[in-house]
């Protein structure tokens, strides 16, 4: 895919801003130093950014801002030592309760595109800009050409867990398009089975696209793609073929958008990492 | 509990260092072989010993790690004994408190398993494993598992298993 330069800059800024649901060849990733830790309130750092390569920073790093930690009793904590560099946002945290944390971001409403009249493509909300569901009224022109309003969702989340894994972090927020584990995300081993459901708007999402990457792309001339839908009621096997760090992207769609919105779109990203035997 | 721990530890300490002699009658007697490496950074292995029902329920047997780092350090590496971290380790009430005792070097080292000790007698009967599972800080890791019944019966015995890299001979008599 041959995408001019400026173009190419103008997508992953709106990747990197405002998390917009592009469709892209880059992938978002936030992928910690380990997954399952011992001993008493252990440390996690964590990699955060944009790219083609698995996990390569090279492309661009993800923002702090909007990202949100959750401890395993609910609450929602700091991280420390984020740092922004040219490829990679760092940040740190410590795992001072025991249980599954969940790191990430999620953002979502009303998402409209048109075309002004000197045939000039515009969005709402802008690059960087969170809006309103309030505002479209007045901030989107009704009778604009090529107008397109969606509700749509997007979440990048990964999951850490300081001994016994548990599950309070995925009480879902009925919000977008969210995991719920059957197999919990921290306890994956090569050669078994994972069943995960997926949830859109807090309701079983049936018929999601989910795509499995193993990191470490570089190194092979494949990308070994796993790919997968959920059955009727929002559930999917995955059989693990090695162990490794693995990127799920999830995409779901549906016509079921209440007015002005015509389609509704929920995005979900996640990092799994899967532990030999 | 300190006390209780303090006696188990003894008991272990005294089976290990006086030999097969000194075994408690109905124990079975584990001697486990930790190979020489002939490596530039040597540490000694993290070894977990534990018993395994085909639901992968498990029954703490012994942890050897390093238990007087300061600040626990030693317990930052637990997780890397992964198996048993996943079966035993993780889990929050900490079943192998008083089960454990310090790393070792290689050679050979008895482990005497207490077939009256409450936590292994209350266990249903059937078919298990014995699993040994080292792993070795800038080493590699390695599980062997042994087949065996629970409780066990005279005639199964003398077992023993080889492991190929972190472990070496494992011999196990009931007494």
């Amino acid at each position: 895919m041959k995408i001019s330069r400026p173009f190419k800059v103008l997508i992953s800024m709106g990747m990197l801003i405002g998390l917009s649901f592009n469709a892209s060849a880059h992938r978002a990733w936030i992928v910690p130093s380990s997954t399952n830790l011992s001993g008493d309130a252990p440390w996690v750092t964590f990699d955060a950014a944009v790219s083609n390569s698995l996990f390569v920073p090279e492309h661009v790093p993800l923002r702090v801002k909007g990202l949100k930690v959750t401890d395993p009793n609910g609450n929602l904590i700091d991280v420390e030592n984020a740092h922004t560099g040219k490829y990679r946002t760092t940040f740190d945290l410590n795992l001072v309760t025991e249980g599954t944390y969940k790191i990430g971001y999620a953002s979502g409403g009303l998402r409209a595109s048109w075309k002004d009249k000197e045939g000039n493509r515009k969005r709402w909300p802008g690059r960087g800009q969170t809006a309103n569901d309030a505002d479209f009224a007045t901030a989107v022109p009704q009778n604009a050409d090529e107008l397109q309003v969606s509700q749509s969702y997007r979440t990048l989340e990964t999951f850490v867990t300081a001994g016994e894994p548990s599950n309070k972090v995925f009480n879902p927020s009925n919000s977008g398009l969210e995991l719920v584990p059957v197999t919990h995300p921290n306890d994956l081993f090569v050669g078994e089975t994972a069943k995960f459901q997926f949830i859109f708007q807090g309701k079983p999402a049936v018929g999601v696209k989910l795509a499995f990457v193993k990191g470490n792309t570089r190194y092979r001339n494949e990308q070994n793609q796993i790919d997968l839908v959920t059955d009727k009621k929002g559930y999917v096997n995955v059989t693990w073929p090695e162990a490794g760090m693995y990127l799920l992207e999830a995409e779901f769609e549906d016509e079921l958008a209440q007015a002005p919105a015509t389609k509704r779109t929920g995005s979900y990203g996640a990092t799994f990492s899967v532990l030999p035997e | 509990m300190k006390s209780k721990i303090f006696l188990r530890l003894s008991l272990v300490y005294s089976l290990a260092f006086g030999g097969f002699s000194y075994a408690a009658d109905n124990s079975l007697s584990v001697e486990i072989e930790i190979p020489r490496m002939n490596v530039a950074e040597y540490h000694k292995p993290y070894v977990a010993v534990w018993l395994e029902d085909s639901n992968r329920r498990a029954t703490q047997v012994a942890l050897w790690y390093d238990l007087d780092m300061k600040d626990n350090e030693g317990k930052k590496w637990l997780k890397d004994i992964r198996q048993w971290w996943r079966r035993v380790g993780r889990k929050a009430e900490q079943p192998f408190d008083g089960l454990t005792s310090a790393t070792k070097g290689p050679g050979k080292h008895r482990l005497s398993i207490d077939l009256d000790a409450k936590h292994l007698s209350s266990i249903p009967s059937g078919d298990y494993q014995l699993r040994i599972e080292a792993s070795r800080e800038v080493g590699g890791k390695e599980v062997i598992n042994i087949p065996l019944f629970w409780p066990p019966k005279a005639s199964d015995y003398p077992k023993s298993a080889k492991g190929s890299s972190e472990l070496g001979n494992v011999n196990i008599q009931l007494n």
